[in-house]
This record gives C-alpha cells, sequence and structure tokens, in this order.
C-alpha cells in the first residue's frame, strides 16, 4: 500500500516521516510474512471465496436457493437486489455468522461451514468485514478501534500498531491526528464508513466484505468510499464481495454483478453486461 | 369476517413452550461449559477482567454500603420491638449477626449488583448484539465469549463475596449504631453477642465460622448466575433499542428469581453437610 504525502514537509518533519514511512514498510512486510505462513496452510487456494450450491432457509421461508459463485484476487462482485432478499445473509454465511443448510462455502480453498470453531476464527483473520452500521465500538477511541484486529493478532508494539494505524487512516482520507482520538459518536457518517473500512484492511486481509457502503450517505461522500473501493482493489489486490442496492456505485466499483431475487440470481455477469440485458426484472431493477 | 385462528391449539402452544425452554436451558448451560472452557485457556483478557473488577466492585461499593448500613439498622430496630417484651434486647447482636451473615448479606449484595452490574451487563452486550459490534468482533476471529463473557463471569465471582463481607461488616456496624443509640447497650456486649452467634454452630478449617463460610460460598454462586444471565440476555437481543430494553429487564428478573432460588437450595445443601 503505498501512501501518497502531498505538500512539501519541513527538514524535521521529513525526517520523522522518513522513519514512520520505514517503520510502516516493515510492519506491512511482517503482516504480509504472516499472512502468507497462513496461505501456506492450504496448498488447494484457487479462488479466495467461492460459494458451491448454497441453501438457507428461516422455517418455511427459503432465503438462499442454490447459490453459487466465486471470487478471486483482484475482483469485486456486487450482489444486487432489493431490501430483505437475503444479500447481506450471504456475507455472513462467509464469515460463518451463520451455517447455510447445505452447500459449500469456500475461503481460500477450505470449507468454512466443516471447520473447528478455532480454525472459523483463524479464518476470520484473513477476512475484513464493513458493516453497514459501521460497528464500530462505541467505547473505543477511532485509534483503539482501527488498531483492535493488531491488538488481538499480532505481537506488535506500540509504535509499531501507532505507525500501521496512521498508515490506514492516511488510505482512507482521514488525518490520524485529527481523527484517532475521537469516539465513533463523534464521527459522521461518512467518516465512521472510512475508519470501518481502515479497521478492516488494516491486518490487510486478502477477502473484503462490504455490506451497504453507502446506504444513507450523500452523493459525494458515496463517490469516495466507491473510489476507497477502487483503490483498495487496484492497489491492495483484494478480492471483495460487496452488498449493495446502490447500481451507480455497483457499475463503479465491480467487475461482476449479481442480482438476487427470491433467493436466486437472477443474473450474473459483468455490470455492462447487466446494463445490456433483456431481462425483464433486471430492467425493472435499473430502473 | 375473518377465521378465528385454527391453527393454533393449546396442546401445540404448550409443546412450544416447554420445546422452547428446554432450547433456552440448554443453550445457557453451553454458554457455561464455553466459559469455563475460555476461562482456562488462552489467549485471555486480562485487561478486560480488571476493568470488570473495577465496574463490578468499586462501582457498587457505595449501593452495597448503604444496602448494608440500613439493612442492619432495620434489623436492630425491629427485633428491639419484640425483644423488649422477653427482656432479651441484649443478644439483639445475635440475630443482627446470624441474620446478616446466612442470609441477608449474601442475598440483598447479589440483588443490589445484579440491578446495577448485572443490568448494565445486559445493556452493555445487548447494545453491542443490536448495532452488529458483537459480530464485528466474529468477523475479526475474536471469539465474543472469550472477550465478552468470561471477563464479566469471572470479575463477578471473584467481587461478590468481597463485596458480601462488606455488606456483612457494615450490616453489623448499622445494628451496633442502633443497638448502642437507641438501646442503650455497650459496643462490647453487642460484638460479643455477634461473636458468639457465629461461633455457635462451629467453625470450618478451624478458624472461619461455618456462618461465614456458608455466606462466602453463596455469593460465588450468585456471582456466576448473576454474570452468565445479563451476558446470556444481553448476547441474544434482538430488536433495537428497545430490545435491549427488554433484555435488560430480563436479566434483572431471571437473575433475581435465580438467585432466591439457588439461595434456598445451596442453604439445603450447606446446612446438610456443614451443620448436620
Amino acid at each position: 500500500m503505498s501512501i501518497d504525502h502531498s505538500g512539501p514537509p519541513d527538514a524535521s518533519a521529513e525526517s520523522g516521516e522518513s522513519t514512520d514511512s520505514k517503520l510502516q514498510a516493515e510492519v506491512r512486510t511482517e503482516i504480509q510474512r504472516a499472512l502468507a505462513a497462513d496461505a501456506r496452510r492450504d496448498p488447494r487456494g484457487v479462488a479466495k471465496v467461492a460459494l458451491k450450491d448454497v441453501w438457507l432457509a428461516y422455517g418455511d421461508n427459503e432465503v438462499l436457493r442454490g447459490i453459487s459463485f466465486d471470487v478471486s484476487e483482484g475482483e469485486v462482485l456486487c450482489v444486487l437486489g432489493g431490501s430483505g432478499t437475503g444479500k447481506s445473509t450471504i456475507l455472513r454465511l462467509i464469515l460463518r455468522l451463520i451455517k447455510p443448510d447445505r452447500g459449500e462455502i469456500l475461503i481460500s480453498g477450505r470449507d468454512i461451514c466443516q471447520a473447528e470453531l478455532e480454525d472459523v476464527l483463524e479464518l476470520r483473520e484473513q477476512m475484513g468485514m464493513v458493516f453497514q452500521g459501521s460497528a464500530l465500538f462505541d467505547s473505543l477511541s477511532v485509534f483503539d478501534n482501527v488498531a483492535f484486529p493488531l491488538v488481538e493478532h499480532t505481537n506488535f508494539d506500540e509504535e509499531r500498531i501507532r505507525a500501521r494505524v496512521a498508515e490506514v487512516l492516511q488510505f482512507v482520507d482521514l488525518d490520524p491526528d485529527e481523527v484517532q482520538d475521537l469516539l465513533p459518536a463523534e464521527l459522521s457518517g461518512g467518516m465512521k464508513k472510512r475508519v470501518g473500512i481502515a479497521r478492516a484492511i488494516v491486518h490487510q486481509p486478502p477477502l473484503l466484505l462490504f455490506d451497504e457502503p453507502t446506504s444513507g450517505l450523500d452523493p459525494v461522500t458515496t463517490k469516495r468510499i466507491d473510489e476507497l473501493i477502487l483503490k483498495l482493489r487496484r492497489e491492495l489486490r483484494v478480492c471483495a464481495v460487496v452488498v449493495t442496492h446502490d447500481i451507480k456505485s455497483a457499475a463503479r466499483i465491480s467487475n461482476q454483478a449479481a442480482l438476487l431475487r427470491h433467493g436466486e440470481f437472477t443474473f450474473m455477469g459483468s455490470p455492462e453486461e447487466m446494463f445490456a440485458s433483456d431481462d425483464k426484472y433486471v430492467r425493472a431493477f435499473l430502473g | 369476517m375473518a377465521e378465528p385462528s385454527a391453527g393454533i391449539s393449546l396442546p401445540r402452544l404448550l409443546r412450544d413452550l416447554i420445546l422452547n425452554f428446554a432450547l433456552d436451558v440448554q443453550e445457557y448451560f453451553a454458554l457455561l461449559l464455553r466459559v469455563f472452557r475460555t476461562a482456562v485457556t488462552r489467549p485471555r483478557y486480562v485487561r478486560d477482567f480488571v476493568q470488570q473488577l473495577d465496574t463490578i466492585g468499586v462501582g457498587s461499593l457505595f449501593i452495597v454500603l448503604l444496602t448494608g448500613l440500613f439493612t442492619g439498622m432495620v434489623l436492630a430496630l425491629q427485633s428491639a420491638v419484640e425483644m423488649k417484651e422477653f427482656g432479651a434486647v441484649m443478644y439483639i447482636g445475635r440475630l443482627v449477626g446470624a441474620s446478616a451473615v446466612r442470609e441477608l448479606g449474601p442475598v440483598l449484595t447479589a440483588l443490589m449488583v445484579t440491578g446495577r452490574a448485572g443490568a448494565g451487563m445486559a445493556a452493555a452486550i445487548g447494545a453491542m448484539t443490536v448495532t452488529e459490534q458483537v459480530d464485528a468482533l466474529r468477523s475479526m476471529g475474536v471469539d465474543p465469549v472469550r472477550k465478552l463473557v468470561t471477563p464479566r463471569f469471572l470479575a463477578a465471582v471473584l467481587m461478590l463475596p468481597i463485596l458480601t463481607i462488606i455488606t456483612d461488616l457494615i450490616a453489623i456496624l448499622g445494628g451496633m449504631l442502633i443497638a448502642v443509640v437507641k438501646l442503650d447497650l455497650t459496643a462490647d456486649l453487642y460484638m460479643r453477642s455477634v461473636y458468639f452467634t457465629l461461633a455457635d454452630t462451629g467453625f470450618i478449617f478451624r478458624f472461619i465460622p461455618i456462618d461465614v463460610f456458608q455466606g462466602m460460598v453463596k455469593p460465588i454462586a450468585f456471582g456466576g448466575i448473576m454474570a452468565l444471565t445479563s451476558c446470556y440476555h444481553g448476547l441474544r437481543t434482538t430488536g433495537g433499542t428497545e430490545g435491549v430494553g427488554r433484555s435488560t429487564t430480563q436479566a434483572v428478573v431471571t437473575t433475581s428469581i435465580l438467585i432466591l432460588a439457588t439461595d434456598y437450595f445451596l442453604t439445603q445443601i450447606l446446612i446438610a453437610l456443614l451443620v448436620e
């Protein structure tokens, strides 16, 4: 991840910054090494996330009926659909917050549905989730929120954690000095989303999940969030599943789009193909 | 006109109620087992544990002091009315000491701490659940039971006995205050009376009066029940802020009933084991 430090800093600041950047680069390498070690445990890794014939019902209500897709490194899949069609359920299944009735959910080749709790926790370390309501920890400052995955899963000292947190906050266009001591309640909606993204990417997970990342935001902030997701795709080569009902956003950020209706994908293809589709429901959804 | 709801029959309703209750009990004990397992395995959240010691222990100290003081004073006042008739006012220390240490100290402390710390636990975890913060923990590979429940459980189990001892002492002192000021007894006579009643039932490990031991065992169980029940209801919260209120109420009511019921059974067991 490279950070664009704009503006001419003074000599002392420059020296401090170069030390900081060196430290940040070291921290990045250490995280990547740890993730690579995890990946080596799984030689079957083909796609980063793949769903194969996944079914889920709550009582008589069939939420998902044979859903399948796979998303690889550097790809973004947008799952579109109306409210209550089960879009967010797909993300909860990938994280195994819930289990499907049948089907496989492969994270880097390992079926998370069959894994023991300890293995599930380990697989979740390879994922970063951005929640619809940001889900920042109320009682923790922005710094502590973003640092949380590092504190939990690494042995980094405070200096390294500070360097990494500053780096990701800058990556999501937030000034670390201004925001890191604030509590989530003191942030605007857009800032919360960006802190949520910073928290999700701080440990450089290869798989990112976004639940309605732009809902409730104004068009300018929506565009900024979209650009952030594109930046993540371009610079970090993450694979991402984005759940949204914002068609413009989906067209901007994804290279695959899927439209969910009655528990099934009525359309799956590129955003361009979706816009060119003759399917009645797709046309109705696109307006 | 709409048909009456033909699908709902009394036996079916009863069956569903029993099934749901059985499922709740199963989940409750599954949570308890997970708490035990996470308490003895790594990683341990020492900072959260210390924070909970402060919240439950230091945070509840003031209400526990007040509870002890007024309980002791009322006990002395009420019993004095009856005892005067028999010329037994000098035994007021026996009554206050035995009641406070055996029953009122442990139970009232547990109920007061439930109202304060237990409700707080259910509300805090409930709010985290409905705002997806618990899911966020899970998504980051963190076990919410290990992070949220176990530190609270251990802190409650450790702090309740300490708070109970404080309540007992303050209740005895409150009784003494009334004995000296209102009933013209000397502090020495009152305290001797307290000592003899505690010594009457014998000692365990040679120097701990059985009454005091009983009064120490119960709060361990009450602390565990309070933390587990509050966290259980917190983690099951649904339905936004209204749901948080509902969970908090359920947590306090269920904990209070469980404490009173457990007190009865524990007393039976302890009397059978230690006194008889």
